[in-house]
């Protein structure tokens, strides 16, 4: 696959794993994401969606370069149709790509929320900041507050307004949603409606899959560390018909307004991946091919799939 | 900022009942435990007068200092002596306990000064340099020496350095906080802090190891932690995640525990001073104790209590002023 001109960032074929000791200097390398392929355009909001443990807020990390020091890392960025180096990513970090935290603990417990809103780069955006804070109903006293007298929703806007503040292209929120009232969560997803349509990229890591619908517009599923279908937002709307493999199929049927049906076993660990298809041993329609070889990501009806039957 | 008022004001009240409810403590035990040693003041008292006493004279000066009343009741009245500001007089230097003490405790509050703020600074920028090159080659090196230095007792180190530059190198006087056969209105402040250097080196070697592996940790805590890695997201370089997040996040607990070394800063003096003949409250109390001089050994053991309670004191005072999470609770 040849990097496209008007991807903001394509991601091919990325493989996160950490080295860690099992027995004392045992060395075992641990696979957290293997073979991610991701395509994100520009002003488009890509919701990935998956369950808790999939390795989700790696991939976060992994797109900015910050990932810890024991962390091994396979397979190439193209942000803007040019290879992100790791020398790109510092230059970009902060500028064009921005990350939205998950909560409070992000913000410096210490500094006041102005300067921490403001950033380090020179010259201070003070007046940029008072704009914004003003549009997101944050009081003017906001900025001299210290985060832990925030309450849940206004340190929800302080850290949005963190990355509107730059002049970021991409901005990846690291689940954004849990703790808050279903209005705030509305309203936050509103606010990245409108950073998409401002030509901005989204990437919305998320497990609150109902909100991903009704906000991205498309969605990747994401199963044991990799992308097992992506499709326009409108198909999971649509129904399992509408999608292309069972592990979406099966996340449809489970969500609570259709069905509430469990599927039998586990999302594999890290530590014991299955050598084929990741969700080959929880499949019903599994064959021998599944359980020997990973199947390819196949383009089908205006999505993504990584399975040999999808249809 | 009149809540601060009022907060210093509720702290100021809280740690002077427990101040003194401790001093009492102190009182008491030491009381106790000198009554029960084998010390003799009286004794010591007759062998410092130099002259021979009947045994007369001995039951009158035992009567006159209340030997045979109730341990109770001498305690009482001690402790009513002390509440009037009579700690008694020393019976080797001959003079009241707490001129003394006063001029003693001056000698050592600048060893104490210089080896704490030393001890502090040097402590304070090594665990930085630690932190930020966690398991390289600066960090493990710092920390062998760290350990090397915990582990050393202070009079072996203090003999050490006496021997290399006192004796051998030349470069530091080998005692004493003057020139010998200088008169002490003569001596220039100069001289003095060239007396100071060697003892207050002793003194912050053996006390910057126990602050810089604290500030180490402490660090290597902030900047694994999340508020680090979100800095990091939006650009940030490890020199300025350290000016910016760092520092603001690993002094209090630095102050603090530099407060909190009082304690440590007193014991580590007496030796200290030993070695060096440096005429302070350390090289007091030790001869306080060896030759059985009661008063001034209780007086020290009191004001030691007193400045090691004044630290700890100090120490609460700044977490409150810097922390704000600590301020918000007070209000």
């Amino acid at each position: 696959m040849e990097p496209k001109n008007e991807a903001l960032l394509e991601i091919q074929n990325l493989s996160v794993s950490f080295r860690m000791y099992e027995h004392g200097l045992e060395q075992k390398d641990l696979k957290v994401i293997s073979d991610l392929n991701l395509t994100v355009f520009p002003g488009e909001i890509v919701a990935i969606a998956g369950s808790s443990g999939s390795g989700k807020s790696l991939l976060a990390s992994a797109i900015l370069g910050i990932l810890p020091d024991n962390a091994a890392l396979r397979g190439h960025f193209y942000y803007k149709g040019r290879e992100l180096t790791e020398k790109r990513q510092k230059q970009l970090r902060g500028t064009e790509l921005a990350l939205v935290p998950q909560s409070v603990a992000y913000l410096d417990p210490l500094m006041k929320i102005g300067a921490q809103a403001d950033g380090h780069y020179r010259p201070r955006l003070t007046e940029k900041r008072n704009s914004l804070f003003e549009r997101f109903h944050l009081p003017k006293h906001t900025q001299r507050l210290y985060p832990f007298q925030l309450s849940g929703g206004m340190a929800r806007r302080v850290l949005v307004s963190t990355a509107l503040l730059t002049d970021a292209r991409l901005i990846i929120a690291d689940e954004p949603t849990p703790g808050m009232s279903l209005d705030q969560a509305l309203e936050a997803l509103k606010m990245f409606r409108e950073m998409a349509d401002e030509g901005r990229s989204v990437i919305l890591i998320t497990h609150d899959i109902d909100l991903a619908f009704e906000v991205a517009d498309r969605v990747a599923v994401f199963y044991a560390g990799t992308t097992v279908e992506t499709a326009p937002a409108s198909d999971f709307k649509a129904g399992p018909r509408a999608l292309r493999h069972p592990y979406s199929k099966a996340l449809w049927r489970a969500l609570p307004q259709n069905g509430f049906e469990p599927i039998p076993g586990f999302q594999p660990y890290a530590g014991s991946l299955p050598k084929g298809c990741l969700f080959a041993p929880r499949c019903p329609f599994k064959t021998a091919q599944c359980e020997n070889q990973l199947p390819p990501v196949r383009r089908l009806r205006g999505g993504e799939v990584r399975c040999y039957y999808g249809s | 900022m009149k809540a601060t008022v009022r907060r210093l004001f509720r702290v100021f009240v809280t740690h002077g009942i427990k101040m003194i409810s401790l001093l009492l403590a102190v009182s008491a035990i030491s009381f106790v435990l000198v009554s029960a040693s084998p010390v003799d003041p009286v004794q010591q008292y007759l062998l410092g007068l130099g002259t021979a006493v009947s045994p007369e004279q001995r039951a009158e000066i035992e009567d006159y200092w209340g030997v045979h009343q109730p341990p109770a009741e001498r305690y009482f009245s001690w402790l009513t002596e002390l509440l009037h500001g009579n700690l008694g007089e020393s019976s080797i230097y001959r003079r009241p306990v707490a001129e003394v003490i006063g001029e003693r405790f001056l000698n050592s509050l600048a060893l104490m000064l210089c080896a704490w703020l030393l001890s502090g600074i040097i402590g304070f920028a090594l665990g930085c340099v630690m932190g930020m090159y966690r398991s390289k080659w600066p960090d493990k090196l710092l920390k062998k020496i760290c350990y090397i230095l915990s582990s050393v007792p202070t009079f072996w180190l203090g003999l050490l350095l006496l021997l290399v530059f006192g004796v051998w190198l030349r470069l530091f006087p080998i005692g004493f906080s003057s020139p010998v056969g200088v008169l002490s209105r003569d001596v220039t402040v100069w001289q003095k802090l060239y007396h100071l250097i060697l003892p207050a080196l002793t003194l912050s070697l053996m006390s910057f190891s126990n602050i810089a592996l604290h500030t180490r940790r402490k660090l290597i805590d902030v900047l694994s932690s999340e508020y680090v890695l979100f800095a990091k997201a939006r650009g940030e370089g490890p020199w300025t995640i350290l000016r910016r997040h760092g520092l603001r996040n690993i002094l209090l607990p630095a102050l603090t525990l530099q407060f909190a070394s009082f304690a440590e800063l007193f014991g580590g003096s007496v030796m200290a001073e030993n070695v060096f003949s440096y005429p302070g409250l350390g090289s007091a109390v030790s001869a306080a104790g060896l030759q059985g001089d009661v008063p001034l050994l209780l007086g020290i053991t009191l004001f030691s209590a007193l400045f090691v309670c004044v630290g700890n004191l100090i120490a609460d005072l700044l977490y409150g002023v810097i922390d704000p999470q600590i301020q918000e609770v007070g209000e």
